[in-house]
């Protein structure tokens, strides 16, 4: 039987998770701000200090106020999150 | 790490791989039109047990069976079914292991059903020669990369593409030890043959492009522009004297 080469088949490869801790809600960007920041307000009212997330940044998907997001909040600061999607 | 097998060690595994051959043997007669992969499966799978010995694939990594049966543009790694039933014309790669003592061989053949194409017969001829040339290169001194670049130079020369995605490897108390042997490489590099290395040799070859995908039964290894494949492999000892092929069936040596 065949060995798998590797690093030829995704499901081996050892890769970043999904944070399986962050709570994903979705929001408006109201507000860019310095460094790459920006202010959402979720769905749910609350106001959040967000960042992109890095692969986002690496794809150059830019984020303009009034773009719908999916952001993902850090279940120990729910005043912060991370940009995760931007919907079309 | 690679690990050194004693001669006692070695034996355990020419013991294996001596139940393969007698599988092979039994093989050659049960490949004809209309029987299923999952009927030769079941014999292949009595033969082994009969001899005191265990399947090795059946298990691992979750693969559900005793052989690979690989059917025409399948590579590697095809799941034996009662559906799949051989037709005249097509060619089936056989990949069997079994472990004694708690040592592996593993060995595989490709087999014509019944008559088919000349070129089909050039492949097979091919792939079989290019084991043989991986087979020379196994002596102390030598590297991994001789190995692969014997097999790349004959396949290609010939016309016909290596598979890049899977690898022959090391063998002994698992079924996959180190190292990986590619069959494409440049002579000279990798790491260095010594008595007591044992490796699982396989040329995997297609007739087109070597480029291969792997189906939803995350198994079935097909070519991705759909070009006939053989495979061929036998469990080969680096000894002092040179390669030592412990599949080799001794009947048929004679």
């Amino acid at each position: 039987m065949a060995r798998r080469r590797r690093g030829q088949f995704p499901e081996e490869r050892e890769g970043k998770k999904p944070k399986d801790d962050a709570i994903e809600v979705e929001g408006k960007v109201v507000e860019p701000l310095p460094n790459a920041m920006f202010r959402v307000e979720l769905d749910n009212g609350h106001r959040v200090l967000t960042h992109v997330s890095g692969k986002m940044r690496m794809h150059f998907i830019r984020i303009l106020p009034g773009d719908r997001v999916k952001v993902e909040l850090s279940a120990y600061d729910l005043t912060r999150g991370r940009i995760t999607y931007r919907f079309k | 790490m690679i690990e050194l097998k004693s001669a006692a060690q070695i034996e355990h595994m020419r013991a294996a791989g001596q139940i393969l051959a007698e599988a092979f043997r039994m093989c050659r007669d049960l490949v004809k039109p209309g029987v299923s992969t999952l009927e030769i499966d079941r014999e292949v799978e009595a033969l082994i047990r009969g001899r005191k010995a265990k399947p090795a694939f059946k298990g691992y990594r979750g693969y559900p069976a005793t052989i690979c049966a690989s059917i025409n543009e399948e590579v590697v790694h095809g799941i034996p079914a009662s559906k799949r039933r051989l037709r005249e014309g097509d060619i089936i790669g056989l990949d069997l292991g079994a472990i004694v003592e708690g040592y592996y061989a593993d060995a595989a053949v490709t087999l014509p059903v019944g008559e088919v194409s000349d070129e089909d017969r050039r492949l097979l001829d091919v792939t079989r020669g290019s084991l043989d040339h991986a087979i020379a290169q196994c002596r102390p001194g030598n590297r991994i990369g001789d190995v692969g670049a014997a097999v790349q130079r004959h396949v290609e020369g010939a016309g016909f593409g290596v598979v890049r995605a899977f690898v022959g490897h090391g063998i002994g108390r698992a079924l996959h030890e180190d190292p990986q042997v590619p069959n494409f490489g440049e002579p000279g590099r990798g790491p260095l043959l010594r008595p007591g290395m044992v490796l699982a040799l396989e040329p995997m070859v297609t007739m087109g492009h070597w480029e291969v995908r792997v189906l939803a039964d995350r198994w079935t290894a097909v070519t991705a522009d759909g070009s006939l494949a053989a495979h061929f492999e036998h469990t080969v000892a680096v000894s002092e004297g040179g390669p030592d092929v412990l599949t080799a069936d001794a009947r048929e040596a004679a």
